[in-house]
């Protein structure tokens, strides 16, 4: 995807953004959200193990941020990482072979779902540890602004992981010595099964930096478009030496925590009425239609491309080889 | 040679490395203004400036982390904790975050990092402040855990470790910061997994690592005057340990004692005895004897604290033991 990065053609509507960038956000969107039902059904046949996070409705959060930023940026986030690592670019094939485990899996078959990782594409996984990313990722910005790169540092959070001490300790760090980073809450209403009311005092996260001097935005996490001029704003701040920024995405899951969470904490209507009304790729579709940008044919002919893409990930991560025995051993250490 | 603290040594191996490698920076509390809050880091910040020598919040948990990502990224930090008891707050970042990416990532990503500072009891500071890691880190593949005794050593291994592209647990001892030794002059690096015989000697094996090396060899000459020969190890790294030299040393003298500072549960001494057990079973002629911290939070009165930690004397009786002597 990184290939099509740079949108916001000439052109553009009143919100920004032109028939190219749609047609571009929607056929991004509508990969990841194939790519993880293609992941579900693959767990559900045993191909898939352990722990496995789909981020079904949050989409646009991820594609309209990755259009806001550079290659050469760098990019963390928590377990829930697999639409992350398809917008940084990276080859679904190799994402969905780490999931069931193979040696073609961008961690050759010794991460998993929650552990890949890409330094020719500044990702930087990938952590299970509920918070963990957050100082990681200050320390990304670190050393980017140590070498004096230009770089920034997106650092993907959930709101859940938003009350972790260690997120605070960065906040202060990260100000105190303004690092180019941009905090992101990926705000999906349920920290696991606790949705967020019961687990925050004080549901406005995009406050949460203010002790810190850090500015809040929030925006539309089911708004592709409102993404990407949110974006585009909180990486300029970044970037501009300013220091680091907080964005609150308004997001929401569509499954459970992870595969084996039912999701009885909500009700069906919740969930049936978000879908209905504010899915991110179908905002999309209806924008392309409205503007006429693309017809029928066309998108249809998008559905069958990624649809191939996705196919050919599945049948790649069945087809490619368990990881050699011999390789119990390796990469514990690397060679002094 | 010259004679140099461990202190100094220590420092000296930073400012040559930092001047050899533009990448390698440190970060601590109290490391940069302070000069460091056992002066480890004397002189660093005017050499260097506060780009490379950066005085952090007293957040163990956030500048660990931080440090990690610094590494990732490609940089080589050096975090000071000012304890190791306070290191417990960043553990997840060394365990989780630091040792384990490599195997996760299939090989991918590295973090070239050194987390340094006092380990172990100092001297009536209570039990929070007054615990060693030695086997809490020593447990964790993707660590390299190192633990000097003398001044060249620690110039050497501080050196090696801030080169090697792995997570190094350096572990220093404060009441050593102040003990000289003669250091050799010019370039000196000392390679990790090596263990020293720092005393030879035929009758007993000895074997410690950081201060417990210098109970070992007060109790080696306490010894000697008793008609008995030890021989004492210093193992200088935790992991990997040295277990060629351990085997070594126990096929010439067939006793073996180990010492350390820490509990005896699952600690070094009793993975010395286990190796010793796989490695050179039918080489002792007497089980291995542990002199180690007794098990209790370390207490604060003088009497107590003393009656809690190894000495020379404790190592002494343990070697007589072994080799039946009374």
């Amino acid at each position: 995807m990184a290939t099509a990065r740079k949108t916001k053609t000439p052109g553009a509507d009143h919100k920004g953004a032109s028939g190219v960038d749609l047609l571009t956000y929607y056929r991004e969107m509508l990969l990841m959200r194939r790519f993880e039902e293609r992941a579900g059904q693959m767990y559900g046949m045993g191909l898939i193990g352990g722990f496995c996070h789909l981020y079904i409705g949050q989409e646009a959060v991820v594609v309209g941020l990755e259009h806001a930023i550079e290659p050469t940026d760098y990019v963390i986030t928590s377990y829930r990482d697999h639409a992350h690592m398809l917008a940084r670019g990276m080859d679904p094939k190799g994402v969905m072979a780490e999931l069931t485990g193979r040696a073609g899996g961008y961690s050759k078959g010794k991460g998993g779902s929650m552990h890949m990782f890409s330094t020719e594409k500044r990702f930087f996984g990938g952590h299970g540890i509920v918070g963990a990313q957050v100082p990681l990722g200050a320390g990304l910005a670190f050393a980017a602004k140590y070498r004096d790169q230009g770089a920034v540092c997106l650092t993907y959070f959930g709101e859940g992981a938003s009350n972790q001490g260690q997120v605070y300790e960065s906040f202060n760090m990260a100000s105190l010595w303004k690092l180019p980073v941009v905090f992101v809450i990926e705000n999906n209403q349920y920290a696991m099964g606790t949705s967020i009311t019961r687990a925050k005092a004080g549901t406005e996260l995009h406050q949460r930096g203010e002790a810190f001097g850090i500015p809040g935005v929030i925006a539309d996490g089911m708004d592709v478009i409102a993404i990407r001029a949110a974006g585009d704003e909180v990486v300029g701040h970044a970037r501009s030496g300013k220091g680091p920024i907080l964005l609150e995405a308004r997001t929401y899951r569509y499954r459970g925590h992870s595969m084996s969470d039912p999701a009885k904490y909500r009700t069906k209507e919740e969930v049936t009425k978000m879908r209905a009304e504010r899915d991110p790729i179908e905002q999309v579709r209806a924008r392309i239609v409205e503007g006429g940008h693309a017809d029928d044919a066309a998108l249809k002919e998008i559905d069958r491309e990624v649809k191939v893409i996705v196919a050919e990930a599945a049948e790649f991560a069945q087809q490619s080889p368990e990881p050699d025995p011999a390789k119990l051993l390796t990469d514990v250490l690397a060679d002094a | 040679m010259p004679v140099q603290t461990v202190r100094e040594a220590l420092r000296d191996a930073m400012a040559e490395e930092m001047r050899r490698d533009p990448a390698v920076f440190l970060m601590g509390e109290e490391v940069g203004q302070y000069q460091g809050a056992y002066k480890v880091s004397q002189g660093l910040l005017d050499e260097f400036g506060d780009r490379r020598v950066i005085d952090t919040p007293i957040t163990e948990h956030g500048f660990g982390g931080l440090g990690v990502g610094a590494a990732m990224a490609g940089l080589r930090p050096v975090v000071e904790f000012m304890t190791f008891n306070f290191a417990m707050q960043a553990i997840d970042h060394i365990i989780n975050s630091a040792a384990k990416t490599r195997y996760m990532s299939g090989g991918q990503l590295g973090c070239p990092i050194v987390f340094r500072g006092p380990n172990g009891a100092a001297s009536r500071v209570g039990a929070q402040h007054s615990q060693c890691y030695a086997s809490w880190y020593g447990h964790v593949p993707g660590l390299k855990v190192v633990a000097p005794f003398s001044a060249p050593d620690a110039k050497g291994l501080l050196k090696t470790a801030i080169r090697d592209p792995n997570p190094i647990i350096f572990l220093e001892n404060e009441i050593l910061y102040g003990r000289s030794f003669e250091v050799p002059e010019g370039e000196h690096l000392v390679p990790i997994g090596q263990a020293r015989v720092a005393r030879a000697g035929k009758d007993v094996t000895i074997a410690g690592f950081s201060i417990a090396v210098g109970y070992a060899l007060e109790a080696a000459e306490m010894l000697a005057g008793e008609g008995i020969e030890a021989e004492v190890i210093d193992l200088r790294s935790i992991r990997p340990m040295d277990a060629d030299a351990i085997a070594a040393s126990v096929a010439r003298t067939h006793r073996l004692v180990t010492v350390e500072e820490g509990w005896p549960f699952a600690g070094i001494g009793a993975e010395i005895a286990a190796l010793v057990v796989e490695r050179c079973f039918d080489e002792l002629d007497a089980p291995v004897a542990r002199v180690h911290g007794v098990d209790i939070p370390l207490p604060y009165a003088a009497n107590l604290e003393k009656l809690a930690l190894p000495d020379a004397a404790r190592v002494a009786a343990a070697a007589k033991a072994v080799c039946y002597r009374s």
